[in-house]
């Protein structure tokens, strides 16, 4: 996992249908904003949406596995950990994701 | 000692389990009622669907009949549905009657979920849940009528297949795209979508149902795009929800089903729950195998035996549908501490994917070969520790365990000279190798050429290229051939080739049967896939929006700030007086930062939230604007200079020429982006000897050129030919336009694919073969009619998208 956080509420975002497979919807968490992601065997993450290169905003890229290509230097950013995978280094936060009843999605939000 | 009063609610699987074992541990230790609402006792119910396919009768699925309840006491009260419970007095309040009880277990399994669209009331619209269920599909299956099964999972499919084999006419919608998404990864949903659609089964994914239409009872299904589906049955199989209805009513703790403990006890410690309706540790089960489990541990609890404690496990999954063979267990997502084995037989229609975590076996998915799907779930189950070596041969399953791994050049120089190398022509080994020595062969395309092999499906290149090396050792170094990505051994003509040839019409169909290495692909090979399908399969093919890069998904350039650019069309660099004013108007509306002059005789709005993109893209379109695809790969500009209508030299109507074309190429999707230039004189103002296509008009008529380049490289044109009249120009400049769209390789611009083919192939094909360039203006009119439809209009107003478009609001 990329930087571990301390839980203190989970909010809910959407259906699990409202995020297109292998495609994302964007959401802003306080100032943060969060790209959530469902890949094509319908596992759903979030990360911090700014690539680390140049903040690219990594919700619009493509979605292949569990990693999404940043759609400003094709930088490929895996979901699961955040950090960038290959050769490049660099990491965004992860946020904890939980699909209850009836497919609801919900984020875990962070302490303080 | 009197017995203890026992009342079980539901008389389903886990509650005749739990009997069984009952009977078993302590025959009459208990006074046993047994509640069910529907009018009769336990009987497998997973076997409803060979019953509903005429495989079995109900008798032979029958588990518990009046005779074993007779023999164990049991007092049933069958068609008696429970309303309440009293836990103050203890007492189960049924319809007919109250009984006290002492214990209780709630078996009360699950309700299917009906979605509630108008018309889900109708007579003729069911769910697929128990033998009345059966019975009303097995009554509605009349000659000739048809029926449209909702839901593309395990009972929906079941359904389906076993409605055809009565002789009905089914349709499947479902709406995600694969079958059994939740299961199955898209290549096996790929192929179970094969398999059911050979079967004469419709299957339609990715379609939304909107209502269900009727006058009292069904007359067939609207979908959210219009299409209509007639049908007298519609059989929804959706999901299913926990039925904690009892539990709720008696004030239990309650959460997606009925909180039990390890033990199976509920919030009240004389109330024990087993089956679907519960919730262990966050989890509620579909499956019978750990409701079977659960059975158990509450009978030992029940009667003290032991400290039995019920624990959370994987479920596999088989698809009970004859001569359908498929298998998924355990969790089968990809992740970057994951690795998967892949293996394909296109040949057999076989697909196995396992996937490993940390040197474990977490998942696998299986299709079209199962035998070893049990195999497989005992070491996830287990999560023994796959060592390296077992580790090659793993995918073979049991029947290979223990033997040497194989180093793939060692193995091809171990088979005989009979054994068969290519599936699709019927070329042995032996075959292959004296070819190679008798012609001299020394290729890839040489083996080709003479023998066969590895010119069809493509799948034994692989082979071929080892008996090469074999042969000639390290004479022959593998093709150095560019392949699409490090998903395929492929290169991009192949891949062209065999999507024709074999008529693949999806993004899991080329990877199923060209055996791609991945099971989604990536970045690189879905945006070549998704147009090599648009371009071979017009109108047919459902383009994939996920596999488009960003702006070719929003229709707008991205910019380094996250923000968008807008290019509207300027039709041969020609605008009006109140297009800029809308244009003008829109800039102020939405605050938008820059507004350019480009490169290409338009005018860029720079800086645009995403947001903001329909809403402007409304305002332009009511201007009678629509999309420049400045994004895309796909045609972009067609640059003009004044020509006759006002330039002194002008020779031709060059400006109505290049609108001429633009309005003709619009829309088109290419391998690269298509940049077109027409100058009304030598002169050259439109600078169109730099473009991929361009036109210079010249007293006697017009040069037609192409393969030009003015950016990375710097390239004038070649010259194509020379016409007398515009008709001919515009055919000309369409005929080049679709060769390059059937030929090119994805990311190739037209001055790349003209050198690779080589010019002479490309005079051929157009200038010197009439019939050929007929045919092709054809195809690429063809083609056209489906892509010129205005993307912005689709999404400002058409909804296409709209989650694009819109930010989630988080609850809570
Ligand atoms: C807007 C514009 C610059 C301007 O302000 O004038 C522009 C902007 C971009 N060009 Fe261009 N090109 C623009 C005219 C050109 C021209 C001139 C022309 O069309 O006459 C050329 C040289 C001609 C040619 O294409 O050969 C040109 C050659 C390129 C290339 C190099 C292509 C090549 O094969 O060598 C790229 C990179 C690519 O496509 O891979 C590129 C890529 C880009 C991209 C898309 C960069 C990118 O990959 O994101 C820029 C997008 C900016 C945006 O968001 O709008 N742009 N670009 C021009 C838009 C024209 C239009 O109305 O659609
Ligand atoms: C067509 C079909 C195919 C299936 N195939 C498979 C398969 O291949 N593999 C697999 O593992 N699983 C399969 N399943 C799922 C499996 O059948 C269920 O998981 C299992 O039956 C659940 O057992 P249960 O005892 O919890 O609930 P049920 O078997 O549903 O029994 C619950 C009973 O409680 C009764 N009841 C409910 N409320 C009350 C009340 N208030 N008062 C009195 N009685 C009440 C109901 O009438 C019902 O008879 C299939 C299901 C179906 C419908
Ligand atoms: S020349 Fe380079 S910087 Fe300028 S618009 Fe084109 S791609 Fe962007
Ligand atoms: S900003 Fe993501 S790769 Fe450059």
């Amino acid at each position: 996992m990329g930087s571990q956080i301390a839980i203190m509420s989970w909010a809910e975002l959407c259906g699990l249908e409202d995020i297109p497979l292998r495609g994302s919807r964007r959401v802003t968490l306080d100032t943060e904003e969060v790209a959530v992601f469902r890949t094509a065997t319908n596992t759903v993450f979030a990360i911090q949406n700014a690539c680390p290169h140049k903040g690219g905003p990594l919700s619009e890229g493509i979605v292949h596995d569990t990693a999404v290509s940043c759609p400003l230097h094709a930088m490929v950013i895996d979901l699961e950990t955040g950090r960038a995978r290959g050769a490049d280094t660099g990491c965004v936060r992860t946020y904890p994701i939980e699909i209850r009843e009836g497919g609801r999605v919900y984020i875990g939000l962070q302490a303080g | 000692m009197p017995q203890e009063k026992l009342v079980i609610i539901g008389a389903g699987m886990a509650a005749g389990r739990l009997l069984e074992n009952l009977v078993e541990s302590a025959p009459d230790r208990f006074d046993v009622t047994l509640f069910n609402a529907e009018p009769r006792g336990t009987y497998n119910r997973i076997m409803l669907s060979p019953v509903l396919s005429g495989e079995k009768t109900y008798q032979e699925i029958v588990t518990h009949d009046d005779d074993w309840y007779a023999g164990h006491k049991v007092n049933c009260r069958f068609g008696e549905k429970v309303l309440e419970v009293d836990r103050e007095r203890k007492v189960v309040i049924g319809e007919k009657g109250d009984v006290p009880y002492d214990r209780l277990v709630i078996a009360t399994g699950s309700n299917p979920f009906i979605i509630p669209l108008p018309g889900h009331d109708l007579s003729g619209v069911i769910a697929y849940r128990d033998l009345d269920d059966t019975d009303t599909m097995i009554d509605a299956c009349q000659p000739a009528s048809r029926a449209v099964v909702v839901g593309g999972g395990l009972l929906g499919l079941e359904a389906a297949a076993g409605l055809r084999l009565r002789g009905m006419d089914v349709t499947v919608i479902h709406l995600a795209p694969t079958l059994m998404e939740r299961q199955l990864d898209p290549s096996a949903g790929y192929l179970l979508e094969k398999e059911l659609a050979s079967r004469g089964i419709t299957i339609l994914t990715g379609a939304n149902t909107k209502e269900i239409y009727g006058d009292g009872k069904v007359d067939g299904v609207r979908l959210e795009d219009g299409t209509e589906i007639p049908a007298s049955l519609v059989v929804m199989a959706v999901g299913i929800r926990p039925n904690v209805e009892v539990g709720k009513l008696a004030g239990l703790e309650v959460g997606r089903g009925i909180k039990v403990n390890g033990v199976m006890q509920t919030s009240d410690p004389d109330i024990y729950s087993v089956g679907e309706c519960v919730e262990f540790d966050g989890n509620c089960y579909g499956l019978v195998a750990p409701l079977f489990e659960q059975a158990q541990v509450c009978a030992k609890v029940l009667t003290g035996q032991g400290e039995p404690e019920f624990s959370h496990s994987e479920t596999a999954t088989k698809l009970k549908v004859t001569g359908v063979d498929l298998y998924s267990a355990g969790d089968f997502a990809e992740g970057d501490n994951r690795d998967e084995i892949v293996f394909r037989d296109p040949g057999r229609g076989i697909y196995k994917r396992l996937i490993l975590e940390e040197g474990r076996l977490i998942g696998a998915v299986l299709y079209g070969e199962t035998s070893d799907g049990a195999w497989f779930f005992d070491k996830i189950k287990k999560a023994e520790f796959i060592e390296e070596d077992e580790r090659a041969t793993l995918i073979f399953g049991q029947s290979y365990a223990g033997g040497s791994p194989l180093d793939p050049m060692a193995a091809v120089a171990a088979l005989p000279d009979e054994a068969e190398i290519c599936g699709c022509n019927g070329v042995s080994k032996g075959q292959i190798l004296s070819a190679i020595d008798e012609k001299g062969l020394a290729d890839l395309d040489g083996v080709r050429a003479c023998t066969k092999a590895s010119s069809s499906c493509g799948t034994c290149t692989g082979l071929v290229e080892s008996l090469l090396a074999l042969k000639l050792g390290d004479a022959f170094t593998a093709s150095a051939k560019k392949t699409v990505c490090q998903c395929t051994d492929l290169g991009h003509d192949d891949v062209r080739r065999l999507i024709a040839s074999q008529e693949l019409k999806s993004i899991p169909a080329v990877m199923q049967e060209l055996g791609w290495k991945t099971s989604c692909g990536c970045a690189k090979c879905r945006p070549a896939l998704n147009f090599y399908l648009l371009a071979a399969w017009p109108g047919e093919y459902v383009d994939d929006h996920q596999s488009r890069f960003i702006n070719e998904r929003v229709h707008a350039n991205i910019q380094k700030d996250g923000t968008y650019s807008v290019v509207p069309r300027t039709w041969g660099g020609v605008t009006t007086a109140s297009e800029l004013r809308a244009i003008a108007d829109v800039v102020d509306k939405f605050d938008i930062p820059t507004v350019k002059y480009t490169g290409g005789q338009r005018i860029d709005m720079l800086g645009v939230k995403k947001e903001d993109l329909p809403a402007v893209w409304a305002d332009l379109n009511a201007a009678g604007m629509v999309s420049g695809h400045a994004y895309g790969k796909s045609l972009r500009t067609v640059k003009t200079c004044v020509g006759t209508d006002w330039c002194r030299v002008g020779t031709q109507d060059s400006t109505g020429l290049g609108i001429k074309l633009e309005k003709l190429m619009w829309g088109s999707w290419t391998p690269h982006k298509v940049k077109l230039a027409v100058s009304g004189c030598p002169r050259n103002c439109a600078e169109a000897t730099c473009k991929d296509i361009g036109v210079v008009c010249v007293d006697s008529g017009y040069e037609i050129h192409f393969a030009g380049a003015a950016g990375m490289e710097v390239k004038a044109t070649e010259l194509l030919t020379k016409v007398t009249n515009e008709a001919e120009a515009v055919e000309m400049c369409t005929a080049v336009l679709q060769l390059y769209r059937e030929q090119g390789f994805y990311l190739e611009r037209i001055y790349k694919w003209a050198a690779r083919v080589g010019l002479d192939r490309v005079y051929a094909q157009i200038v010197e073969d009439a019939e050929n360039r007929a045919n092709l203006v054809e195809r690429f009119a063809y083609s056209q009619r489906f892509a010129q439809i205005d993307p912005w209009a689709e999404r400002a107003t058409g909804g296409v998208d709209a989650h694009e478009f819109k930010k989630l609001e988080p609850v809570g």
